[in-house]
């Protein structure tokens, strides 16, 4: 990012300001679960390092070094994005920071939140159909039109951009995997079909780049950051398709002996 | 823990093999012919747009069917109603009919990407079909023996 060019005081502040956000992040999560464990069970450690490691992944894909990398190298480029869009929101989400907030909050802010979950927006925001074409649509709009070279000359549209990748990450694991309170859930059917088709999406685009390069990107580097796209890609839905099937066939556990499997799993099975 | 059957464990077991197959052989491709091998090429310049999209969608399939199947086997042996033969005849079929899409529709109609980039690609397309067919062959056997003795005891997969 270009933040050299705009003098020095702002530069000094904007620096400091990206440094205290992570923290205050990660230490209002801590007080957060200090003072559920004050009411409530315990909070698991994993959350916290889930939390913790999540936060740092996203601002890993912002600033730092592969950041900094990030505006020569497309490899480099790839990888903030894998941090910033799968692997910082998947682990966002396994840190439940929405059930925390709950805990912590008085009656009336927790039924104002829970109005909010419940809302129609939310509910749309979250369908696993919207969440897939904000992803994946998202993607394909940034590298197979001039976007992605546009990105690096506005600084508002490289901060736009980087904003969308996260919250289209995170919207996209939360519609897949319920951790958090969940008012509109979808059936494991849809959620599997969606999340075929994203990592589908997901796949063609890396190899679409691989043989098509985004202007101002040269072969070897579309090559190498497309192949990461995909490996990386896959490693990440993987953990996702692991999770969602663990949830069903646990929450099928409690009716086994009837016929609820074959309807849940979609194999498409007849009376 | 006494069996917990229900009707659909049949099918049940069908699919779990079917899912099971197409996921191994979809991982044996990538393993071996991909990253051990380097025989496949990860793109290819012929590659069709159609074989791309196709690719993917199998690509994506592949992964979720191998999680799922396993998950549909953890249950099975939970409720101590799996049907080995039937299983393993499912997971031969799915794996062949897997194999013969990707050696004639990907890799010859949408010409994705070749086995081997040599000049006599014919013998090991050959290889590869027959092997796939024999797979089926293998798979449609034990799924089908099984039911003999049962007297058709068991649902329609």
């Amino acid at each position: 990012m270009h933040i050299h060019d705009m003098g020095t005081g702002l530069e000094s502040f904007l620096a400091l300001l990206c440094y205290a956000f992570p923290l205050g992040l990660i230490g209002s999560y801590l007080i957060a679960v200090y003072w559920s464990n004050q009411k409530y069970k315990k909070w698991p450690v994993t959350r916290i390092a889930f939390w913790i490691i999540g936060v740092f992944s996203v601002f890993l894909g912002v600033m730092g070094p592969i950041a900094e990398k990030a505006h020569a190298s497309f490899q480099a480029h790839m990888l903030t994005h894998l941090l910033l869009g799968m692997l910082g929101p998947l682990l966002l989400v396994l840190a439940a920071p929405v059930t925390l907030l709950l805990r912590n909050v008085s009656v009336e802010n927790g039924r104002l939140i829970s109005k909010l979950l419940r809302s129609f927006y939310v509910q749309w925001i979250t369908h696993p159909l919207m969440t897939i074409f904000l992803n994946a649509g998202g993607l394909w709009l940034l590298y197979t039109t001039n976007l992605y070279s546009a990105m690096h000359s506005f600084i508002w549209l490289f901060v736009v951009v980087h904003i969308h990748v996260f919250l289209a990450g995170y919207v996209f694991t939360l519609s897949m995997i319920y951790i958090e309170p969940t008012p509109h859930r979808t059936s494991f059917r849809l959620r599997a079909i969606a999340l075929i088709a994203a990592m589908a999406a997901h796949g063609i685009l890396s190899k679409w780049i691989y043989a098509n390069p985004p202007a101002g990107v040269d072969a070897m580097d579309a090559q190498q950051g497309g192949m990461l796209m995909y490996y990386g890609g896959d490693m990440i839905d993987l953990i996702i398709v692991i999770l969602l099937c663990y949830q069903q066939f646990r929450s099928n556990r409690q009716a086994v002996g009837n016929s609820v499997y074959s309807p849940a799993l979609g194999n498409e099975v007849r009376e | 823990m006494e069996k917990r059957k229900s009707s659909h464990d049949a099918p049940f077991n069908f699919w779990s093999g079917v899912l099971f197959g197409l996921g191994l052989v979809a991982f044996i491709d990538e393993a071996v012919f991909h990253q051990l091998l380097h025989w496949h090429h990860f793109y290819d310049k012929s590659t069709t747009n159609i074989g791309l999209i196709s690719d993917g969608l199998f690509h994506a399939f592949s992964w979720f069917a191998t999680v799922v199947s396993l998950f549909m086997l953890a249950d099975l042996w939970r409720r101590k109603v799996w049907n080995g033969k039937r299983w393993i005849g499912a997971a031969f079929l799915g794996a062949g009919v897997f194999q013969l899409y990707d050696g004639l529709i990907q890799h010859k109609l949408m010409r994705l990407h070749q086995i081997r980039y040599v000049e006599d690609v014919f013998y090991y397309d050959v290889v590869w079909n027959v092997l796939a067919g024999c797979m089926i062959i293998i798979g449609l056997v034990l799924v089908l023996l099984k039911k003999a003795p049962k007297k058709g005891k068991e649902g329609e997969a």
